[in-house]
Order: structure tokens, then sequence, then C-alpha cells
């Protein structure tokens, strides 16, 4: 499989690490305990499209959103995270 | 000197009679020429014997020409290059080859095993499971070492592989299977248009089966077209030709895996090279023309060595030069069939009779056995006379139902062809019944995968050209070139006629499997108790699982199936196809990577000169960090670590730490962020000022400890423990990027850019002082417990010093620029002399660690809580951080959870050991009665007595109890008290001080 890095290009599966499904959203601090066990441990197991997260570590270590069909292994977008690799000039 | 190759014919062929070779097979000494496989110098040899088969030890001879043969397969070269189950058929012939028959003994033409086959009837489909399920301990000690025994292919060598494996990456717009008509026409589109193209085939030539078959292309004979073909494309810079390759997968994305056996034709590879090539190969478009196989027919004896697939006599006989027989039979259902009697009168072999099934030959064919004086017999062969000698005698059933017998010392068959539609079905693809051709095609293929020619079940030979060349064509497009691609080469297509024909009735053994010893009976028989899924039919019976896949044999077992079911053949359906398609070394797939070369090795800074000091070394995780310091006269490794640790704690030692994970973390909001992935505060932490931290896991368990210092109000330098610095990166990158993008942070890894040394015991400051410059003040004043800042050293060089312990002495960790590790380490022995410096390994780190009661590895085991390791009062209450909520889970704060606590045998002299099972006195050991166990342990030379950590249900409300340490592994039972964890200066005031 080979994923296209946003900043590096179109690199090898063998550079990325695999974490999961990217959609269940850290909890507010407020939350409560059942919000935290559901973000932690109920998790989808889908047969289709799904947003994932990947790192890059043996690139540029970025955290990417990837949209892949878990069916085909087809790759259809990848995103950076929100905070990858955009520097915060001014800020 | 060309020895007696009585088959050979004096001319012909793609052999280099100027170059002849020896070699031996079973010890004999014969000749053959360069260009000869093992199989066709065999041949030309008169060896029709070749090995012994599977289960039955029957007499098996050589069926095919081609990487999918089932039978003739033997043990090449010797001692540590013994290289078992290779096919005589793809081994091409070097000078001093050697080859070895396998699965006989004492030898090939007796061999006592063939006994079996008067057992026949007992060796059915399933008759292991069936026969040996009791008693069920009875197989691993008596049955499945004598089976294996008995049956069984080549001996694998036994010894280490003395040669190197490599792996490689290509990148290409078009990748090409075979260089057949189909594959060249491909490359000469493609290569035309401007794309990048590698070509891979098999063989050692280039051409596939025109090799064997000729014809005439744009009116040129085969060779010369071919010759042409690939003078072209060798001239153009982007088509790279690799010869001895095989392409044996697909992957996602475009990626093909290909085993180039780069070495495989030379006895050794030459010095500094290679004997194979794994290739990982990305290429934006993929044309399969990987051609067909010619199917066998089965009927009784069809085992014989001397039957022989038709297309497999004629590449002997017209690319060889090698006769597999004199009075040839040909039994065929089709018209493809015949070709093989054409070779063989045009070569003035004697053609004994053509057996074909269909009810119709055409005129050309009646006038070809007018002009070579052989009968047309309309039937089928129904048995075979012969054994270990060969073929003799056929028989056959006439068409109407007469006998008939034809005395020939050769059988070729042709059952038809099927197309190579492995790589096309390797992502699940099913392949789809063509009924004009009686066989599967491929139904679509991976994204960017094309077949074309006889892979896709045109087996014409210009419309082998005509969609290889468009197939090219394509491909280059879709990848981007729209170059001038010239004009198609072209050739009249052969008449294709074919009558199913799968399984001829009669008595005896007929073989649908060859190199699994699967019959016509056992296929029946699976199907009576109710393996009819051809996946059940595979497992069953084992058809198609052995090393040839079952290239010769699935589509015959399944249309057997199909008979008998009741079913058709589209019907009963394929199994899945899977990769690899030719057998691929496991050190193809390790390539350099094996040895001290399995993974990479990382050295300390100071790894040379601890090399000089004679440091014992230990691999932790990819480093390798000296272990202790022998001196002479010591007698073990404990008498060393003991001085180690006394010589600390009475005097100075240091010790490289330079494996630590170490991040430095810069922004204003870095504060902040230490805060939420740390339990305890940072953004409170003093700028000069070093804390402990801890960090959980977001379901509450400990992920990591280390220490951080502030070195400016935006600048944090944080440490990892040695095994977790990558995930710990892995992990802040995570939130930093992820889950809390709205904080201004950067992290950024200097593991690799700070050595890193820990320097302790009450005469630290004396040594120190000599290594940095005099106007640092380290005094308790200057440079209290805990300070960490940037100094200068003696000399200007800056450093980083922390004045952290983990020892539990006055210390300080010091680091520098990385290249300065080594000069630091020399420096810290030349300062020191004077003070007696003792450099000490990871055993002296780790008993002072357990001395002074800290967690580490054993503790921080991924099931432990902040509360279990008596860190629980770190855990702030007024703020959130990573793990917060999932640690205040009920079972997360039990009271009866196993916590740290000191552990120490009530025998003082009594070695404590880690693993030991905490039961409590009096009680059963078991695991009602499992308390805990042992963790961590060491010799304390200052209690002159082991100790240990423990994690031990509520330990730290049993302090003072005795308890049993259970140790089954070992035989071991003896008392323990649980104590203090800290056993060294509790009250800290030595690191303080």
């Amino acid at each position: 499989m080979r994923i296209t890095c946003p900043f590096c290009g179109e690199r090898e599966l063998g550079e990325f690490t695999y974490l999961g499904d990217a959609k269940p959203q850290r909890p507010a601090a407020d939350a409560g305990e059942d919000a935290v066990y559901d973000y932690v441990y109920l998790r989808d197991n889908i047969a289709g499209v799904m947003s994932e997260h990947w790192y890059h570590g043996g690139g540029c270590r970025a955290w990417l959103k990837v949209t892949r069909n878990t069916l085909t292994h087809e790759i259809s977008a990848v995103e950076p995270a929100a905070g990858a690799g955009a520097a915060k000039v001014g800020a | 000197m060309r020895g007696d190759q009585a088959n050979r014919l004096n001319d012909g062929g793609l052999i280099d009679r100027s170059t002849p070779l020896n070699f031996r097979f079973d010890g004999k000494i014969l000749f053959g020429f360069k260009g000869d496989t093992l199989a066709s110098a065999l041949i030309a040899n008169g060896v029709k014997l070749v090995g012994r088969s599977f289960k039955y030890h029957r007499p098996r001879g050589i069926l095919t020409a081609g990487s999918e043969e089932p039978n003739a397969l033997v043990e090449l070269r010797s001692g540590a290059r013994r290289e078992p189950n290779t096919k005589a058929t793809t081994a091409e012939l070097y000078e001093g080859l050697e080859a070895a028959s396998q699965n006989r003994w004492p030898s090939l033409k007796f061999d006592v095993m063939s006994v079996n086959q008067l057992f026949a009837p007992i060796f059915v489909a399933g008759f292991y499971y069936k026969t040996f399920m009791w008693p069920a301990k009875f197989w691993e000690a008596i049955y499945e070492p004598a089976i294996r025994r008995a049956a069984g292919l080549g001996r694998a060598a036994g010894v280490s592989d003395p040669d190197h494996y490599d792996k490689a990456w290509a990148h290409c717009d078009v990748v090409i299977a075979g260089s057949g008509p189909a594959g060249l026409a491909a490359a000469l589109a493609a290569g035309r248009s401007g794309a990048r193209v590698i070509l891979c085939e098999e063989d050692f030539v280039l051409g596939g089966r025109l090799l064997a078959d000729g014809g005439t292309i744009d009116g040129l004979p085969a060779a010369e077209w071919i010759a042409r073909a690939v003078a072209e494309l060798e001239a153009m810079p982007d088509v790279r030709i690799m010869t001895r390759t095989t392409l044996f997968g697909v992957y996602d994305g475009g990626t093909y895996g290909a085993i180039e056996r780069v070495n495989d034709h030379l006895p050794v590879p030459p010095k500094h090279q290679v004997r194979q090539r794994l290739w990982r190969i990305v290429a934006k478009r993929c044309v399969v023309a990987a051609g067909a196989i010619e199917r066998p027919i089965v009927f009784a004896g069809n085992d014989t060595p001397g039957v022989m697939m038709a297309s497999a006599m004629r590449s002997y006989i017209n690319r060889y030069a090698a006769t597999p027989a004199r009075r040839i039979a040909l039994f065929t259902n089709n018209e493809d069939g015949w070709r093989t009697a054409e070779t063989a009168i045009a070569t003035g072999l004697q053609v004994a009779a053509v057996i074909d099934a269909r009810p119709d030959v055409s005129p050309a064919h009646r006038a070809l056995a007018g002009r070579g004086g052989f009968p047309v017999l309309h039937g089928s062969v129904s048995g075979v006379d012969g054994g270990k000698n060969g073929v003799r005698k056929i028989s056959v059933s006439l068409t109407g139902g007469a006998r008939g017998e034809v005395e020939a010392d050769g059988l070729a068959v042709s059952g038809g062809w099927n197309p190579a539609v492995g790589l096309t079905s390797y992502h699940r693809g099913r392949p789809k019944w063509r009924d004009d051709i009686a066989a599967f095609v491929p139904d679509g293929a991976p994204p960017g995968m094309a077949a074309a020619g006889a892979a896709n079940g045109a087996f014409g030979l210009g419309a082998c050209l005509r969609e290889g060349f468009e197939a090219g064509a394509a491909a280059a497009r879709d990848a981007g070139h729209s170059g001038n691609i010239g004009s198609m080469s072209v050739a009249d297509d052969e008449a294709f006629s074919l009558t199913p024909l799968w399984h001829v009735a009669g008595k005896g053994k007929a073989f649908v499997d060859q190199q699994h010893d699967v019959t016509a009976s056992d296929v029946e028989l699976a199907q009576r108790e109710g393996f009819e899924s051809v996946e059940h039919l595979k497992r069953y019976t084992t058809l198609g699982m052995a090393t040839d896949q079952g290239k010769t044999s699935n589509i015959a077992g399944l249309a057997i199936m199909a008979a008998v079911s009741g079913k058709s053949i589209p019907e009963t359906g394929t199994t899945i196809y899977r990769p690899p398609y030719v057998p691929v070394a496991i050190g193809a797939f390790a390539g350099h990577h094996r040895d001290e070369n399995f993974h990479a090795t990382r050295l300390t800074p100071s790894h040379h000169w601890a090399v000089e000091q004679g440091a014992v070394f230990v691999d932790t995780g990819l480093w390798k960090r000296a272990q202790w310091y022998p001196r002479a006269g010591e007698k073990d490794w404990l008498e060393s670590v003991t001085r180690e640790v006394k010589a600390v704690r009475s005097g100075v030692g240091f010790c490289d730490v330079s494996t630590l994970g170490k991040i430095d973390v810069h922004g204003p909001d870095a504060g902040a962020f230490l805060d939420r992935v740390y339990i305890n505060a940072f953004s409170s932490l003093a700028v000069g000022k070093a804390r402990y931290g801890l960090m959980l896991r977001e379901d509450g368990i400990v992920y990591d400890d280390g220490t951080t210092s502030r070195l400016a109000e935006d600048h944090y330098f944080l440490t990892t423990t040695t095994a977790k610095a990558g995930l710990v990166m892995q992990h802040l990158e995570f939130c930093r990027q992820v889950l809390f993008p709205e904080l201004d942070v950067q992290l950024t890894s200097v593991s690799d850019q700070w050595a890193q040394f820990s320097i302790a015991g009450p005469k630290t400051r004396d040594l120190l002082k000599e290594i940095v410059d005099p106007a640092e003040d380290l005094s308790s004043e200057g440079f209290p417990f805990m300070g960490a800042r940037e100094v200068a050293l003696r000399g200007g060089l800056k450093a980083r010093l922390f004045r952290i312990s983990f020892s539990g002495e006055m210390a300080f960790e010091i680091s520098v620029p990385a290249r300065y590790g080594e000069a630091m380490a020399r420096n810290l022995m030349i300062a020191g002399k004077p003070f007696g410096v003792t450099p000490y390994g990871t055993e002296a780190l780790g008993v002072m660690r357990i001395e002074k009661g800290h967690v580490a590895g054993p503790e921080l085991n991924g099931t432990t809580t902040a509360a279990d390791l008596g860190l629980g009062k770190m855990m702030s209450t007024k703020k959130d951080f990573i793990g917060r909520v999932m640690a205040a889970r009920e079972a997360l704060v039990a009271p009866n959870r196993q916590v740290v606590v000191g552990i120490k045998p009530t025998d003082k002299a009594r070695r404590l050991r880690s693993g030991a099972h905490i039961i409590p006195k009096g009680e059963t050991p078991g695991p009602e009665n499992d308390q805990g166990y042992v963790t961590s342990v060491c010799f304390s030379p200052v209690l002159d007595q082991w100790i240990g950590l423990g994690l031990v249900e509520r330990g730290r409300e049993r302090i003072g109890e005795i308890v049993r340490a259970h140790d089954p592994l070992r035989g071991e039972d003896y008392d323990v008290e649980l104590c203090n964890s800290v056993f060294y200066d509790p009250d800290g005031g030595r690191q303080r001080g």
C-alpha cells in the first residue's frame, strides 16, 4: 500500500504507523466517565470508507487523516491533522 | 567433450554446442550444453526416472518444461547450498552442477518405500485424519515423525545459508510479466510511447512459447523477430529487461513483488554478488502476459515416466534439441496438441499414433498422418504400461467401445490450455469460465492491471501480438505517455478447436495432483464424504497445496468434482488464488536482515571508549549498552557490579545514559501542553528546575516516566525511558497535532543530538569542578537538588546540567552534543582519577535504583496505575490530563490492587528471583491464592543480601508481613518479608546533600 503524504509525497506503507478510526473526538474535560469510556473503547468496525489516523514516523512525523476503503484498501484522500506541519506565524 | 547424449539431436535448438557442461545426477557424471535446463540435459542423456512421489513413492519423470512442474523436483547443489524441491525444468545447467533425486531410499531405482503403493487403497484422502485420531498424544510422539520419514520431498541443507540475498525497490510506468509474443509486443508499444518499462521474464531467454513453437511474425521467422524486438527494447534507455525474474505477486497501490534469480545459474555467486534479489516494483500499470499452462488429461498411469505435456515435448525437441522419446504417441483433445506430432515428424522421430478425443480431425492433420505413416485413433488413453523405465504400451478406449493398444516409449498429452490467471486473481478476483476454450480467463484484475494474450485466453499468435501491443499502448497512455507507438507486428492465428476432456475412466491410479499424489478417486471420495466445495476439496485431499500450487492440477480437480457432483465447472468455481506465483526463498524476503544485521544496531556516544574499557554489553532494544566493566581478577558479573555500586556509593562513578529519549518542547504553550500529557503540573515548574513526570495512557494505565526540565520560559527538555523513546514521541505528536492543535508548541526529537552521562556519588561535585568552568556555582545553594540549567565547561563548550539522581546519591546528569560524548567519557576518567572515578554499567544502575525503590520497566508493565507505583499523589486534581478520567474507574482504584512493595528473603543468604509468586503463609500455591509476584531483584551491596521489588496485593498495608515466594518454574519456595520499597537512604538526605 502507498500513502501520499501531503508534505512528503507518495511513500510506501512501511513509513507509516496505523492508529485507527479518526472519527472519535476526545471529550471535553467535564464530559464525564461514560463519554470518555466511549472514546477510549468503543469503535465502529467499518466495512467500507473510513477516516483513519496514520503517523508518518518514517518521514515528516505528521499525523494524517487518511480516507481508506477497508474492503479494497483504496485511499481516496489524505489530509494533515489540524496541528500537523503548519507553522504558527505570529501566534 | 559432450559425453553420450544419446537423445540429443545433432543440430537445431537454442543450445550452445560449443560450450559443453558436465554435471552430476545422483552421483553419475553426465553432459549437457550451455542453454540447457537440468531437465533438458537429463532428457538428452536418456534419463527418464527423476524422482519418487510424495506419498506412494511412485517413479516419476519430467512432465513439463516450466515452473508448473509437479514431478521433476531435485535437491540442487550440496552442503550448505543444498536446495530441496528445485524444479529440474527451470534449473539452468552450469558446469559442475550437482543434483540428487528426492524421497527415495536407498536408491532411485530401488526404493524400499515404494511398498506404499501396495497399501495404496488405505492411503486415500483424509487417511491421516481418520486413522491417527486416537490417542491424541500419539500424534506428536509416534505417528507424525513416522509419517514424515516416509512421506516428503527434499531435505533442507540444515545449516546456515552462506549466500547473500538482496532486496530492492524499482519504480516504473509499466511493468510487464512475461516476454512471449504478447509481452514483447506490450513492451514495444509502451517503450516506444516513452514510458518507463520493466519487462520481467522468468526464463533466462526472452520469447516465451515462440522459443519452442516458432512461427512467422511480420514475415520473419520467430527467432529473428524476437532478436529485432529485443534489440529495439535494449536500445530504449527507459526500458529495463529483467530475465530470470518472476513477477510473483501484486499488492495494494500498484506494488508488485518479483524474485530475480541473479546467480542461481552459477555454482557459487561471484564475490560480492547476491544469489537472489527480491524486488518490490512500484508501477502505474501492469500488463500480465504470463501465457497459459497446458493442462493434462487424467487417466490411469498418467504419472508414468515418459508421459509428458505435448507442449513440453515440443520445447525439449525444438528449443533444447533433446528427444524425450523415439516413438511418440500423442493424446489430445484439441488442435494445438497436434503440433507435437508435426514437430516429431519434422524432426524425424516416429509417431506411434495420435489418439484424438474429438470426433473430427482436420484434413491437414489427416494428411500429416498419411505422410508420417501413423494411425489416428478416435478415443482416449485409458491406461499406460510401464514403470520406472518409462512408458512401454498405451491402452486406448476407442470411440464406440473397442479397445486398442499402442506401443510407444513416450506419450505426449494435451488437454487444452489454462490461462495463467494467478496475478490477475490475487486480490480475491474470481476468473470467469469461457466455454469456447473451456478454460477460466481473468474477469477484471487489481487496479492498474490488464491481461493480454494467452493469459487472457487469446491463444493465437496474431491475437497475442495484437492484445499485447494494445495493452502496452493503453498502459503507457494511462501512465501519461503518448509517444508514437509505431506499427503493430502481425501474424496469423492458428485454428483452435477443443472438446473438453478431463478424466478418462480406467483401472489403476489416475493422478490429478502428481506432486501431492492426489488421484481422481480421492476427489470422488471427497465428494462422497461431503467435501464438495472446492476449498474443502483442496484441504481434505491437499490437491493443489504443493510447491507447484496446483498449476497443472487445480482445474482438472475441480472439473472432476463438477462432474461427480452434477454441477457445471463455473458453478463449482475455483479456489482463492494467492501469491507467490512461484516459491520464493525466505532468505530473499529477509535479504540482508539476518544475523547481526537482523535489525539496526545503535551505539551510545561512549561506545568505542567502553569497548576499550572491556565493557560487557547488553542489547536493550536496538542499543548496545555497557552492562558492567569487569576488572582483572573478578570472578563473575556479580563481583564487578558490586564493586561498581560500592564505588559510586562511597566515591564517584559515571554511566552513559544517552539512550534515554530526549525531546525539546518549545513554544509559549509548552507548559500547558505538558500539563495535559503528564499527570503532574509542569506549567508551574520554575525556570532552571527539573521535575519527575509520569504520563498515562488514555485508559488510565501508566505509559512512561522521566525527568523534564524547564530551561527557559518557553523551552522544556523532556526525557523518556529508553524503551519508549520513539513511542512517546509519536504519542506526544498525536497529542500536539490531533488532540490539542490549538496549543502553540513544537516538539523536536533530540535523542541522538545529546550525549548524556549520569555522574553519581558523594564526590560528584569534586569531579564536576574539574570539568565545569570554575565560574559556575555548583554548591548546594547555587545548584540545588532538581536544578537544571545550561553551563559552560572548561574550554567553553556549552552543556546542560541537571541535578537529578536515580541512584539515591548526590548526582548530576550532564548533556553535551553527541559528538563530544566519547571525549566526555575520556575526560571524566582523567579528571576523576584523583577521586577514584569508576565507570558503571546498566546492572549497577539497576541495583541502585532497586535499592532506592525507583520503579522501571518491570513495574511500568502496562497494567499498573500511578497509585500502584506509589505515585498516586502526583495526580493533579486541578487540571485535565491524558488518562485522568479512566484512571478513576472502580477497578483501577480498588483497595485490593497489587502495588509496589519491597521484598527481601527472611534468610539473608537466600537469592531472590524475579517472577516468584507471592502466596500468603499457610495457603496452597495456586491462582486463587496468588497475590502478586516479584518484579525486580538485585544483590544489594548496602544490605549485603538479595532484595527486590514486587507487585503485591495491598502490599503497602502489609509491611513486615512474612509471605511465601513460590517459584514453580525453578522449583523454589521460601519465606520473604514485605518491606518499604526504599531500602536505601529513605529520607533522601544523600541525594539532596
